[in-house]
């Protein structure tokens, strides 16, 4: 398939360069397609979206009543990062995940930072993500979050930004690691030839940082869902299934003498640690939401006196609201009096009165995001947005400005798609997999989301939005 | 393993098979019907019966003819016994405890709902023939066993599967042996006649049993029909060969951690064993064929009733288990 007709717009291109230059890690890829004819392309796409069917890599959809399962279309076209560029990118996470957990040990115990008034203390104290019965606590090896995936973006220069951190649960890992295998059969010969490492070991260390939660020598591990309605159920039980551990739900646990024991065929046995796929507020209906049916009564408690150790650690959430998100290049000078290696997005605060009145006046050229929604929900795209949509975001605003943050829109990357017109530039972000046990490691590889539709900034699965595998180089 | 996995597991394995036999039981009539003489009406209604869904299908004001009882016993979702509702509950149970089965299971099971999904939605039992259907039903589900049978381990999951899997084919086994029952023959002196062998023949093929009995007994014959696929210890879809596999399996599991002696469930399922084991065929016959099959049907319910209890609602008692650290 030729590119001749390919688009360049103003944004940076992962492929091409401004002048329509190949860029060299990129060679090998744009030959092997160039030399596929796009009946063939079209044919590697088609068995792609064949295999996630009959794999059941399906998601469900909120708020859809019709098709309850839906596969998050796989582009067939890779997205490659050399390894110079991903070295400084890893560099910037441990970074950044360094300093965000001393920053939670610190505000549920000395609160030195927000003493200092380095944070607004009551930006922190009056977050409704910041958990009272956290206060006081250390986690198991104080470790709070073990396991995040931070969105990255491009903006016109090519430099990495990040946009958010996602330290509750982030889902997703399971289509890097699925859509690896698909895109292996796709392309076997250039594997080889370009070098991409492997991801498929993230099981493996995803179980040892989990057991290296526990003092036990064999703990006993379980990843724990709200259930088969849950979106990222599939995600659930592909994670248990590959680590090779028990896939448990709240009915099937039950709490004695602040101990955590799964009901077995034959009887009770004790479980030690949890990779918890559910939310916060909902693990313990008698601590936190007593209407939650997903949850265990009492498990807070048995966390409480150190038996058993829930991955990522109850409260993290607090550091990922959008608003503390502004502070967080000051956390890393803070904590580590270092200089921030990946940049933020430049982030008004709607709370702040220079701030609002800023974004009040420039709503049409920014995004709006309420600071603690996600998956693209409650967020408004300034220059995509009409009249009434500016008008009435400018509402909720001053009705409730502590609520929202703005910042410019970015002109996210794109990278070579296929689509019904050929192979066009689509926007991509970028979610790389961090786990933190014994040490801090950067997956090399991410989830690259793309958003399908033309000029569409929105890469969200539930908002139409697609995956990309993600290529990461030896050289 | 995990109650509530157990508990899946079971009910996949039942699914399956009941898909599988329903599979069979349609096929029983469509070949029957094929050789019936043109004088005689293809009868619909025993299907309906036999499968214990008489009531619902009066009430819903379908009429016993072909394309409907097809219908109802194979794409209708309001059945919960037809065939795309056993295979959609087989795959929602597979997808519960999804990291508990071999990655083939799953996917093979997963193209089976999709198919049978798609074939519905096409409104494929418009269509003349829909043996071929059958057919791939059949033989996907087979697959799934084949599977199973040289990659699963012996484990405790693989036991439980087993057991309702039996469990199931006993049962079904019995309904099947029932639609004879409810096929009416024009009248009670042609017992006996070419008619009545047909019958007998069509119900041997549909259990894959014909070629087999043909072997141990010879003629057709009425009385050795029901000992072949009530009391034969040997074939595989005889209600006792059934029992003496499940209760193989209940064995396996009950035996791992036993302190006292043998659970209700073990005990309500030896007992339908021994009454198989000590039944002689006229025993069958003259406590009526239909009202001994429908006393077999009534024990495999106290069975699984009992199972539920012992195995899956560890919940409701569970301060009385012992605690394993």
């Amino acid at each position: 398939m030729d590119l001749q007709s390919y688009e360049f717009s103003a944004n940076f291109d992962e492929m091409f360069d401004t002048g329509g230059k190949c860029r060299g890690h990129y060679q090998e890829l744009l030959s092997l397609i160039k030399k596929t004819s796009s009946k063939k392309l079209g044919q590697l796409q088609f068995s792609a979206n064949k295999t996630q069917v009959a794999m059941g890599m399906t998601f469900n959809v909120y708020h859809d009543s019709q098709g309850t399962e839906k596969i998050l279309h796989l582009d067939i076209v890779p997205r490659v990062i050399p390894n110079a560029e991903w070295s400084m990118l890893a560099a910037g996470l441990k970074q950044r995940i360094k300093a965000l957990n001393l920053f939670l040990q610190d505000i549920y115990n000395d609160r030195q930072i927000l003493k200092d008034g380095i944070v607004p203390e009551e930006l922190i104290l009056n977050s409704k993500d910041y958990l009272e019965p956290c206060i006081g606590l250390t986690p198991p090896k104080g470790i709070w979050c073990h396991i995040t995936g931070t969105d990255l973006v491009r903006d016109k220069s090519g430099e990495y930004y990040i946009l958010e951190d996602n330290l509750r649960c982030p889902s997703g890992v399971s289509y890097m690691l699925e859509s690896r295998e698909i895109i292996k059969r796709a392309y076997p010969e250039l594997f080889n030839e370009l070098g991409v490492m492997p991801v498929s070991d993230y099981p493996a260390k995803l179980l040892k940082m989990l057991q290296f939660l526990s003092q036990k020598d064999k703990p006993v591990v379980g990843v724990l869902t709200p259930g088969i309605y849950n979106s990222a159920y599939f995600e659930h039980s592909y994670l248990a299934l590959q680590m090779g551990v028990e896939l448990v739900s709240g009915v099937d646990l039950v709490v004695k003498d602040k101990k955590v024991y799964m009901q077995t065929t034959k009887g009770l046995q004790q479980i030690d640690v949890l990779y918890r796929r559910i939310d916060d507020t909902f693990l313990d209906p008698l601590t936190f939401n007593p209407d939650s049916m997903l949850g265990v009564p009492g498990i807070f408690e048995a966390y409480k006196a150190g038996n058993i150790a829930f991955a990522n650690a109850p409260g993290t959430g607090v550091a990922d609201d959008k608003a503390v998100y502004a502070y967080v290049p000051r956390i890393i000078q803070y904590y580590l009096n270092e200089e921030p290696i990946l940049k933020n997005v430049p982030t008004y605060l709607c709370r702040e009165k220079e701030d609002r009145k800023y974004v009040l006046d420039n709503i049409e050229a920014l995004v709006v995001k309420e600071t603690n929604a996600a998956g693209g929900y409650g967020m408004l795209i300034g220059p995509k947005a009409t009249k009434e949509e500016h008008e009435k975001f400018r509402e909720l605003i001053k009705n409730n400005p502590n609520n929202y943050i703005a910042q410019p829109t970015l002109s996210l990357s794109t990278v070579p798609t296929l689509t019904e017109q050929g192979l066009e530039g689509r926007h991509v972000d970028l979610r790389p997999y961090i786990l933190y046990g014994e040490d801090i490691e950067v997956i090399p590889g991410a989830l690259t989301r793309v958003a399908l539709k033309k000029g569409s900034l929105v890469v969200n699965s539930s908002q139409g939005g697609g995956s990309k595998d993600t290529w990461v180089l030896y050289k | 393993m995990l109650s509530r996995v157990a508990n899946s597991i079971y009910w996949l394995g039942r699914y399956l098979e009941r898909a599988e036999n329903y599979a069979r039981f349609i096929d029983v009539n469509i070949n029957l019907s094929m050789d019936l003489p043109p004088d005689l009406n293809e009868q619909w209604e025993p299907l309906v019966k036999a499968t214990g869904s008489f009531e619902s299908f009066k009430t819903r004001g379908l009429s016993f003819d072909r394309k409907q009882v097809i219908h109802f016993l194979t794409f209708d979702t309001e059945n919960l016994n037809s065939i795309i509702s056993s295979v959609t509950f087989a795959r929602e149970n597979a997808r519960i405890i999804r990291e508990n089965l071999t990655k083939e299971t799953w996917e093979k099971l997963n193209e089976l709902y999709h198919f049978v999904k798609k074939k519905a939605i096409k409104k494929e039992w418009k269509a003349e023939d829909l043996r071929e259907f059958f057919e791939s039903v059949k033989n996907q589900i087979l697959l799934i066993y084949g599977l199973a049978e040289s990659t699963v381990a012996r484990s405790e999951s693989w036991h439980f599967r087993q057991l309702g899997m039996y469990l199931e084919r006993a049962d079904m086994s019995s309904r099947i042996l029932d639609v004879k029952y409810h096929i009416l023959l024009p009248s009670p002196n042609m017992i006996g006649t070419p008619l009545d062998f047909l019958h007998w023949t069509a119900l041997l093929k549909s259990v894959t049993a014909f070629n087999t009995y043909r072997r141990l007994y010879g003629n057709i014959d009425s009385s050795n029909v029901v000992e072949f696929l009530v009391l034969n210890g040997t074939f595989p879809r005889s209600i006792y060969y059934c029992m003496l596999e499940a209760e193989k399996s209940l064995q396996k599991i009950s035996a791992e951690g036993r302190s006292g002696g043998r659970n209700s469930a073990e005990k309500a399922l030896g007992e339908l064993r021994s009454k198989l084991e000590f039944d002689d065929v006229t025993d069958v016959i003259n406590s009526g064929l239909h009202e001994y099959l429908d006393e077999v049907q009534l024990k495999i319910i106290k069975i699984s009733n009992e199972i539920d209890k012992n195995f899956f609602q560890i919940k409701h008692n569970f301060i009385t288990q012992k605690i394993e650290q």
